[in-house]
């Protein structure tokens, strides 16, 4: 599985990607501090960026790769490897490769400009470690739908919807359900519906370190009673785990029943 | 001719009471070791208009009762200690002046408001440079008139709402000018109550538990120059007309339940040429109508505006808006108030005859801002993707946000 692993994360390298996606990070990281010198004030533009772009390039990416290495892992099987060494080698190796690029794209200009100084370390140190479980998280989402769809425009098609959903219509379904029961106490089920949604969890985990969470107000309040105990966090990180290892799981059930 | 001698008759007659009154005036010295080591003795044994010089030193006194005209001068900022057993200076005589004293520990009672300096149903007052620490209550003005209290420093260290005083408390007071005073770590920093004709200038009120300024049921007041800072809950101005804010700073009061400045039930005012920066809420208004609000500037704010509700005829002119998460969050469909001229940092209109307004009106209420007003759990939606795209079809084409709410000439450059 490791040299599966190291086979991806070089092919990556080596077809440039892996720069291309570090370069963005990395310019835009530099950008950001050159436009405003302020580190928290970079970090909350940042989060913006982070929960649309990542799952979405996560999530293109997967598909792509997957598709694209269809022969390559034909190969592969023809060989005697354990089936799932191959798909979690390959999967590791786009999901750790494109994380890489997110924490030393944004990492290094943040180090030079101060971070380790400032005491928004912290809050930067999470959005990385977020940003760093939604590209997890979405890659094996699109590896899962690629696997399970023979036919490319199909997953393409499914993945693109999938992140749709997530990044866009949930909230909009969400806030019309809050709407529609707004007469009924919506406390404990607008936490559950944030929880439910590795997209939102990000958001709040995020917004509620900053300053920014005095805005929301005491709904805000309830929220940061949760989140702010250590088990609150322990619980969140644990949803953003779940959501990691079901969906490889998925993948490495889906890798052993397929028939190619 | 007739008028002038008069007038000269006048300014005699003036001088003549003056010199009388120096003559006879005596001035008495407290200190530890000299004879009158008592403010409370020495002040029984002074004649009205006399001067009491406390020397420097260390006076364990409380209860000190002033009920004649008198002059006590605090020499190189001598302590009075009340040792928490009361109140400690109480003024029951017109023409009183207490200067440069530094006062400490007053009594925290829960039945009675222990002042450090209280004026009960006097005039012509003047309290000035002193120093009080350790407080429950720090000024209290008890149905007094014609007074000024000028550049006292006021340092509490309040904890619980219920147990901690304010700072400089009118009630049933007229015509005082409270000026150039530092009032902080108390409950409310200064508090008004059925107090009319009042100035407040040029104080700093900060770091106070609940409010940094209070005004309730009080009239034809002017406020300027002050600086509102780090407050629990900001500045709250209630039930109160025709008061004048101008050129006053509200500055970082940031919290769940902080504002800037709370209105609410004020009628006629002016709010002038103030500066909003860093708070939750810049004006939260509430009931109130016929107030101009112009040339104020809203930075940085959650929501620079937010109006509550019944708010009719107010004109919004000139003012600056600049990087606040909500301009103005409004909860009805129907819109009284003028927006005109104003400068709105989220604006992105053009500008083609070059007059500088925008030729495109400005509306200036996010729909997302409406949302939260009708179901406050909403705002967990804060910065996600759907509510920028609804937002944004929202600007476009409104549907659910007063259609009359604009502003129609939206500046291109900042107001400076």
């Amino acid at each position: 599985m490791l040299k599966i692993l190291k086979y991806s994360f070089y092919d990556l390298i080596r077809s440039r990607w892996s720069y291309i996606y570090f370069l963005f990070y990395l310019t835009l990281g530099f950008v950001l501090l050159f436009l405003n010198n302020d580190v928290s004030k970079a970090v909350i533009t940042l989060m913006n960026v982070i929960i649309v772009l990542i799952p979405l390039i996560g999530t293109i990416f997967g598909v792509m790769y997957y598709y694209n290495s269809r022969e390559f892992t034909e190969l592969l099987l023809a060989q005697p490897i354990k089936r799932s060494s191959i798909f979690m080698g390959q999967y590791f190796g786009v999901a750790g490769s494109l994380a890489l690029s997110l924490v030393l794209g944004l990492g290094i200009p943040f180090v030079l400009y101060g971070l380790l100084r400032s005491n928004a370390i912290f809050d930067f140190s999470l959005l990385l470690v977020t940003g760093a479980f939604l590209t997890f998280i979405f890659v094996a989402l699109s590896f899962v739908i690629a696997i399970s769809n023979e036919n490319k425009i199909k997953g393409f098609g499914y993945a693109v919807l999938l992140w749709l959903f997530l990044a866009v219509v949930y909230d909009g379904l969400f806030l019309m359900s809050l709407i529609v029961f707004e007469e009924y106490p919506l406390d404990t089920f607008s936490l559950v519906a944030t929880m439910l949604n590795p997209i939102d969890l990000s958001r709040i985990l995020i917004l509620l370190k900053l300053d920014i969470s005095a805005l929301l107000g005491y709904t805000g309040a309830i929220f940061k009673k949760f989140f702010g105990t250590d088990l609150g966090f322990l619980v969140s990180m644990g949803i953003l785990l779940l959501w990691t290892v079901v969906p490889i799981l998925g993948l490495g059930h889906k890798a052993k029943r397929k028939d190619f | 001719m007739k008028t002038d001698t008069r007038h000269k008759g006048y300014i005699l007659g003036c001088i003549l009471l003056i010199f009388a009154q120096t003559v006879l005036a005596k001035t008495w010295t407290v200190c530890n070791s000299c004879g009158h080591s008592s403010i409370k003795q020495t002040i029984q044994l002074a004649n009205a208009h006399d001067t009491l010089l406390v020397q420097k030193g260390m006076y364990r006194e409380f209860e000190i009762l002033v009920d004649k005209p008198l002059y006590i001068k605090g020499i190189g900022y001598p302590i009075v200690d009340g040792e928490k057993k009361g109140e400690i200076f109480q003024i029951r005589s017109d023409g009183v002046t207490l200067d440069g004293l530094f006062i400490i520990n007053v009594g925290v009672s829960y039945t009675k408001d222990n002042a450090a300096i209280r004026v009960i149903r006097s005039k012509d007052f003047l309290i000035q440079n002193m120093v009080l620490e350790q407080l429950f209550f720090g000024i209290y003005l008890e149905k007094s008139s014609h007074g000024k209290v000028y550049h006292n420093r006021i340092i509490g260290e309040a904890v619980d709402e219920y147990n901690s005083g304010n700072g400089i408390q009118l009630w049933y007071s007229s015509d005082i000018e409270v000026t150039k005073n530092h009032v902080q770590g108390t409950r409310d920093g200064i508090y008004l109550e059925f107090s009319d004709q009042i100035t407040i200038t040029g104080n700093t009120s900060m770091d106070n538990l609940r409010y940094g300024l209070h005004f309730m049921f009080s009239d034809h007041d002017v406020y300027t120059q002050n600086t509102f800072e780090n407050n629990g809950a900001g500045v709250a101005v209630m039930f109160s007309k025709f008061i004048t804010m101008k050129n006053n700073t509200f500055r970082k009061n940031w919290g769940t339940a902080a504002y800037g400045m709370l209105l609410k039930e004020i009628n006629d005012a002016e709010i002038t040429g103030n500066t909003f920066e860093e708070n939750t809420i810049g004006i939260n208004i509430e009931g109130s109508n016929r107030i101009d609000y112009s040339n104020n500037d809203f930075i940085g704010n959650g929501w620079a505006i937010r109006v509550i509700g019944a708010c009719y005829t107010n004109t919004f002119k000139g003012n600056n808006f600049l990087y606040n998460s909500f301009d103005i969050s409004y909860n009805s469909k129907l819109n009284d108030n003028v927006f005109e001229g104003n400068f709105w940092s989220s604006y992105t209109g053009y500008d083609l005859d070059r007059n500088g307004i925008g030729d495109v009106p400005y509306r200036p209420v996010k729909l997302f801002s409406y949302v939260v007003n009708r179901t406050p759990e909403t705002i967990v939606l804060l910065r996600s993707l759907f509510m920028d795209i609804i937002d944004f079809s929202e600007r476009v084409s409104p549907v659910f946000t007063p259609d009359n709410l604009k502003d129609d000439q939206p500046l291109m450059k900042i107001r400076s």
